[in-house]
């Protein structure tokens, strides 16, 4: 047994009901650590080639780390992966809250969930006793209304997963959702839950996690606290959460505005985590184990209703709020809301609406689509009709329902152009046509364009936007750090925006374990598994190439409108010359496909093998 | 030391459970804590904080009085203690735990350590002992 892990793995096959334990070896865990680690690893494995992402063949994989449980900051997120039926590609999204605390006291360390129920499920776990039970009186219910009933049938103590109708209805960006307002939001992996018909995953456990040295652990956890409260980033985020950020980003002209088209929206100035706290705030929420936290929980009156929600969060601000030109908060507070029931990723969700809203400006959706509707950006009614449609994939959410990149395959007449993704993928609340890393970041980013892995924003106004020279080595030094994370299950917050050392990432990992780990080692294991997740990509999407990793025409032909950058773009020959640079530290060749030196001198022959090279 | 706890300060970050577990019985489990954080979501959207006020109710129901006081605090002498639960079901704050392998109930012993660290201050000490 190897301290830190239950080193166990709970496997739920919806087909044929079949459920069982098993361990996970020892190497695996030494290689792989947890988390992302798990999930890149075991889907690589066990997904079948050409697996429909909706089919029998894809699993869910969810995961948790050797700190998840932990009394270490922010030791609550979890991972979910899954082949991404946005993106075809490989998929995974992280949550927080304080379901990785539970399913690791429940003594597992993942779940593999496999096959399709024929009736809808819920898979429920006691410590060791799973069951899976029926669900069909909640089939049909918005997620935080399952969270809620299940909560009063099963008790408080159970932390418990949710899908949405729009998961149900397949959507493709539907969401995991949990603790009323966290969800692991990216790649669709809650439609992937809704075609194998589970419904909700509920989980209570009381076990010991037993570590290598409790008493410098509990030294070393509290100096990290002692730490963080003692930084000025604490007392000044706390309050505000991601939100506090708005106005730097709309300040360097980087706020998505009009589906990207614009960099700067004046009414942001009445988005920010300050009209959040005085204006909608009903209670400062926690992750477990965090000092700061992030989460707003809100709520705000339409129509005469309350509605309770968590956030809006910085991303759902730029994504549901700029890029949608909504003013004011209590709005965007309300989109994310019906987002939040229906289960839909706030992220893709947001940027879907808005290429929808620019498609009728265009006349490219045609008045019929849209039963003769007037849409218009900035108008809530508009957006609150196309949110319904899309959820529902009535009319012309049937189209949209499937993302950006396929609606604009289906709708044509340039759409393309200006739908803002990559991969199938839409961008995260960053505007990368005027900062060179951000760019490559989304570019690169293997889960399609998303700003976790390489948060680059800062560092491209700090040292030049538009300077080339060393902003490959910089995205590629963040791919290594912020998976890290995900792998150890902590959140980025307080692990680096607040500022640990990367040293200490090794000394918890050792002092949990026993492990002699360095930093230069997981450096080395983040490497890893970025080239599985990219060899994933060339295993499972035939032309998968450098092709994918390029972003829509709007960033780097047509200069952003009004703000700090003005009249400004990057350049096609820059983002040439970022792709080559970026493959070639990469160990990649010129396509971007991992070369089979790469991948042996990585210790992934097999990796190598299984794509033929 | 006596624990006193602000709900409305309180994030539910359940920091206090974690550190509790591995403060006092070198292990990570959040439910082995001598506290117990109850979230009311989602409506109202609140916190409450079920902490050990010393009140010796389980001190009293002991029928091995195996529990006994230490200046401020009530504390278990594992010993005596039979294992019967009796205590566990009686505390008013349902903050006694006895779960799975214990032979002994845990209930809080006054370490404070919760205070030092929970990040939203909501816990203090109602004796007026200042946090670390
Ligand atoms: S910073 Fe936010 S997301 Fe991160 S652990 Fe804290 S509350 Fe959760
Ligand atoms: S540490 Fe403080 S804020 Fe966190 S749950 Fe405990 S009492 Fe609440
Ligand atoms: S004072 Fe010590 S024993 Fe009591 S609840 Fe807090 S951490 Fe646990």
């Amino acid at each position: 047994m190897i301290y830190g892990y239950n080193q166990k793995l709970l496997r739920v096959n919806l087909s044929t009901g079949r459920i069982s334990v098993e361990n996970i070896p020892d190497d695996v865990v030494r290689e792989y650590i947890g988390g992302r680690g798990f999930v890149a690893k075991y889907m690589f494995d066990e997904i079948p080639k050409g697996a429909d992402p909706l089919g029998e063949g894809n699993k869910v994989f969810i995961a948790v780390g050797p700190l998840s449980a932990a009394f270490l900051p922010s030791s609550g997120k979890i991972e979910f992966g899954a082949k991404s039926p946005l993106t075809g590609g490989y998929g995974d999204s992280n949550m927080g809250g304080h379901l990785s605390a539970e399913l690791k006291s429940a003594g597992y360390d993942m779940i593999i969930i496999e096959g399709i129920a024929d009736k809808p499920k819920y898979l429920y776990i006691d410590n060791d006793r799973i069951e899976i039970r029926d669900a069909s009186e909640y089939w049909g219910m918005g997620a935080l209304d399952t969270e809620e009933v299940l909560k009063n049938e099963l008790g408080e103590e159970f932390q418990i997963a949710t899908i949405g109708p729009a998961a149900e209805k397949l959507l493709k960006f539907a969401c995991v959702s949990h603790d009323f307002g966290r969800q692991a939001g990216r790649t669709g992996v809650g439609t992937v839950l809704g075609s194998k018909r589970l419904k909700a995953i509920a989980i209570r456990g009381n076990k010991d996690i037993k570590v290598f040295d409790p008493e410098g652990l509990l030294k070393k956890s509290k100096e990290m606290y002692d730490t963080i409260f003692s930084l000025p980033g604490f007392t000044e985020w706390a309050p505000y959460g991601t939100a506090d950020i708005t106005t730097w980003v709309n300040n360097v002209g980087a706020l998505p505005t009009r589906n990207f088209k614009h960099g700067y929206f004046k009414p942001a100035d009445n988005l920010t985590g300050r009209d959040i706290r005085e204006k909608i705030l009903v209670k400062d929420k926690g992750c477990f184990c965090c000092p700061i936290p992030c989460g707003k929980y809100s709520k705000v009156e339409k129509n005469g209703n309350e509605y309770y929600v968590e956030g809006p969060e910085y991303e759902t601000i730029a994504l549901c709020g700029s890029n949608l030109m909504l003013e004011n908060i209590e709005d965007v507070a309300y989109v994310n809301y019906l987002f939040d029931n229906y289960g839909i990723d706030t992220m893709s969700g947001g940027g879907v609406v808005a290429f929808a809203l620019e498609c009728c400006e265009k006349g490219i959706i045609t008045p019929e689509q849209v039963e003769y509707k007037e849409l218009k950006f900035g108008d809530l009614d508009s957006i609150e009709y196309l949110i319904h449609k899309i959820a529902n994939r009535h009319g012309i959410g049937e189209i949209l329902a499937e993302g950006t990149k396929k609606a604009a395959l289906v709708l044509g007449k340039g759409s393309e152009r200006f739908a803002i993704q990559v991969k199938g993928q839409e961008c995260s609340g960053y505007d990368p046509r005027n900062a060179a890393a951000t760019i490559l970041a989304y570019m690169t980013c293997d889960v399609g364009s998303h700003h976790n892995r390489a948060w680059a924003i800062t560092y491209d106004v700090e040292v030049g936007r538009f300077e080339v020279k060393g902003k490959a080595e910089k995205v590629i030094w963040m791919q290594h750090v912020r998976p890290m994370l995900d792998t150890l299950t902590v959140c980025r917050f307080p692990w680096i925006e607040l500022g640990f050392s990367l040293d200490d990432y090794p000394t918890v990992l050792n002092l949990v374990t026993g492990f002699n780990y360095t930093w230069e080692d997981l450096k080395r294991l983040s490497e890893r598994v970025w080239n599985i997740t990219r060899a994933f990509w060339a295993r499972e999407v035939e032309d998968f190439g450098r092709e994918y990793d390029w972003p829509p025409a709007r960033f780097y032909e047509e200069p952003t409108i009004g703000g700090a950058v003005d009249g400004m773009h990057i350049s096609r020959d820059t983002l040439e010359e970022l792709l080559d640079r970026y493959y070639s530290l990469r160990g990649w060749d010129k396509n971007g496909i991992p070369t089979r030196e790469k991948l042996e001198e990585l210790g992934l022959s097999y990796v190598a093998e299984s794509l033929g090279l | 030391m006596i624990l006193g706890v602000v709900n409305e300060k309180c994030s539910g970050c359940r920091t206090c459970q974690a550190l509790c577990s591995l403060q006092n019985l070198a292990v990570w489990n959040p439910k082995k804590a001598a506290l117990k954080v109850i979230p009311r979501f989602p409506k109202p959207g609140e916190y409450e904080v079920g902490v050990c006020n010393q009140c010796g109710v389980c001190a009293k129901i002991c029928p091995a009085e195996a529990i006994y006081r230490d200046r401020d605090v009530y504390l278990i002498n594992e010993e005596e203690c039979t294992g019967c639960g009796l205590c566990v079901e009686a505390c008013p704050n349902n903050v006694m735990v006895m779960l799975g392998d214990m032979k002994a109930p845990f209930k809080c012993n006054g370490c404070g350590e919760c205070i030092s660290y929970c990040p939203r201050e909501a816990l203090y000490d109602v004796c007026g002992g200042d946090k670390k």
